[in-house]
């Protein structure tokens, strides 16, 4: 008995946290709800670097995550939305930086270590091959 | 030949990965440039605290003065409070904004510590804030003659930092 109550006042709990997360926002469409939930993942807390809009609960980060709210709702393009953040909190808010000379080494790394990766990759493979038909290293 | 050239990679790699992190070493992680550095001063309607009337970019002191982001709620504001009087003391021209505050205990605290501010202006929603970059108070700008922000401090202001500022202010 007191094992099915504890179970029905679980369940009570449940889903009035449910209800209640829903309750916080609505969308005109479940589009705008995925877009907002992607640019705050997409966009970085200026008090907190480490931590993206939909993470950090600091004051600034809440401001913000209702501005984007707002703009969404007024029907403004996600371009709209990121230039006005970037035009306020500079391209720091950005975590996807726009390819420029001072962000050249941050795009430009991963490629060259696949490139000096491939080249090793091949050098070995064709010393293998020759140490194995030359029989002489 | 080749087992050298392998052998040196890690080196490389080290040194490489050495170099970029030393150049990293001493910065401050937290500072973040300004967007608004060589801008002017956002266009904005706030109310004024001592007049109760809208006030414009247009009532902004000619000359070159600071900005500064301020609140009742911020611990750090209190702390910052008596050298922004001795700066006023000084001369220095002062507009602060009550951010994300209420206009009462904003009064008070102006009332009981003194008033360094030539104009005191009303930003209770912070969205003017936002329009200045604004990440938390205290935080303090530097505006130029020409109306250009030309320097912007995240934190308490000091006398260190007083110092850099007035490199700007030629």
């Amino acid at each position: 008995m007191i094992f099915i109550k504890r179970v029905v006042y679980l369940c009570l709990f449940l889903v009035s946290s449910l209800s209640y997360s829903q309750a916080l926002l609505s969308f005109n469409s479940p589009d705008d709800q995925s877009r907002y939930e992607a640019l705050l993942h997409d966009m970085r807390c200026p008090k907190c670097q480490n931590q993206s809009l939909a993470d950090s609960e600091s004051g600034i980060a809440a401001d913000l995550r209702s501005k984007v709210y707002d703009m969404i709702e007024a029907g403004e393009t996600n371009q709209d939305i990121i230039d006005y953040m970037v035009a306020r909190y500079g391209e720091y808010i950005l975590y996807r930086p726009v390819f420029s000379r001072s962000t050249m080494i941050l795009w430009l790394t991963p490629v060259l270590f696949l490139i000096v990766g491939f080249f090793v990759f091949v050098i070995l493979i064709f010393h293998y091959r020759r140490t194995k038909d030359g029989g002489t290293a | 030949m080749l087992k050298k050239l392998l052998l040196g990679l890690p080196l490389f790699v080290f040194v490489f990965v050495g170099i970029l992190l030393y150049q990293q070493l001493g910065k401050d992680s937290r500072y973040m440039p300004s967007a608004l550095i060589g801008h002017t001063v956002p266009d904005f309607a706030l109310i004024s605290m001592d007049s109760d009337r809208i006030i414009k970019k247009q009532s902004l002191p000619k000359g070159q003065y600071l900005i500064n982001f301020w609140g009742t709620w911020c611990v750090a504001c209190k702390i910052e409070h008596p050298y922004l009087m001795e700066l006023a003391r000084k001369g220095v021209n002062i507009v602060g904004i009550d951010y994300k505050d209420d206009k009462e205990p904003a009064e008070k605290w102006l009332h009981t510590l003194g008033n360094p501010y030539s104009k005191v202006l009303l930003d209770e929603l912070g969205n003017f804030g936002v329009d200045m970059g604004v990440t938390g108070a205290p935080e303090t700008f530097v505006v130029d003659q020409k109306g250009v922000i030309v320097y912007r401090h995240q934190g308490v202001l000091d006398s260190n930092v007083w110092g850099k500022i007035q490199r700007y202010l030629q």
